[in-house]
């Protein structure tokens, strides 16, 4: 179990961190929507089309942390488990 | 003599001289031009840009009519709406706060009103027009007399380029940057200015049509 729960915050930090990469290393917050410039033709103005698109920012990263900390944290409650063959040759 | 062939002229000759004549004085008037976008192109575009946070966004629910007369600029006068629920930024919580009480007040104050008087400081080159729109400008409630940069650009018979042939007239684009200070207008004036900066730089490009039947 404290194994597991080890490697479970490992990935979580590992995921967050590549997938925040992946995303352009976005330093603001998150976003939802990113702008995309349109240009209208006739009268030449320039507008912003807003597309659905979900962009990491720091504090995805930092919640990411935490979670990964909480599971590494938790994984102190539990006592190291002790080896079968070590009990049999002190026995 | 030549008072006694004008009497001799017909009658149905002088009538349609006359509509002639006054059907030229009247292509000068002026033109109403409607900024409500059915493309959904205009768009003001906002950013406060403070030492540890830039914000930008933008809002499109524009509407509003101005008059506008070719031969006469300084003659021009309308009424821009810009609806406060269409502010977008990328962000959702962002955007809630942004619309919230506190802030944008959307519900309490669902309009940015721009009520432009005159133009003032007005010069032409090719088909733009500089000038300054001197006008009232409403935010949050408080309203404030302002003076703001404008370029119009007259498009005579654009329109029907723009509805692929569908409707026939002219376009008027309008851009003008200003600035105004969040503050001023009870915006989150106790907001700390180094997350959220005082002055919002505004940024318009609107067009509107002057459909001819």
């Amino acid at each position: 179990m404290r194994r597991n729960l080890r490697y479970a915050a490992c990935f979580i930090a590992l995921l967050a961190t590549t997938w925040w990469g992946a995303r352009g290393f976005n330093r603001g917050f998150t976003k939802t929507s990113v702008p995309v410039p349109v240009i209208d033709e006739i009268t030449g103005i320039e507008s912003v089309d807003y597309q659905p698109r979900f962009v990491p920012g720091i504090d995805f990263l930092g919640v990411s942390a935490a979670a990964a900390s909480l599971l590494a944290g938790s994984s102190l409650l539990f006592r190291k488990s002790r080896s079968r063959s070590n009990d049999n040759t002190t026995t | 003599m030549k008072a006694t062939r004008l009497l001799r002229f017909p009658t149905p000759t002088l009538t349609l001289a006359l509509g002639l004549a006054l059907t030229v004085s009247s292509g000068a008037a002026p033109l109403t031009f409607d900024f409500k976008d059915p493309k959904g192109v205009n768009n003001v575009s906002f950013s406060l840009d403070a030492p540890l946070e830039a914000i930008n966004g933008s809002a499109n629910g524009i509407s509003g009519k101005v008059t506008f007369d070719p031969d006469n600029p300084a003659a021009t006068k309308g009424r821009i709406v810009v609806e406060t629920g269409s502010m977008h930024v990328p962000n959702p919580m962002m955007k809630e706060h942004m619309l919230g009480k506190q802030w944008m007040d959307a519900e309490g104050h669902p309009e940015v009103v721009f009520e432009v008087v005159r133009l003032k400081s007005v010069s032409t080159e090719g088909n733009g027009i500089r000038a300054e729109a001197v006008g009232r400008f409403k935010l949050k409630g408080v309203e404030k007399e302002i003076t703001v940069p404008v370029t119009l650009t007259y498009l005579a018979n654009k329109l029907a380029d723009r509805t692929n042939g569908a409707m026939q007239g002219d376009l008027l684009v309008i851009r003008a940057k200003f600035s105004v200070k969040r503050a001023d207008y009870g915006i989150n004036p106790g907001a700390p200015a180094d997350k959220v900066a005082d002055t919002v730089e505004l940024k318009l490009a609107i067009a509107g049509a002057a459909a001819r039947s």
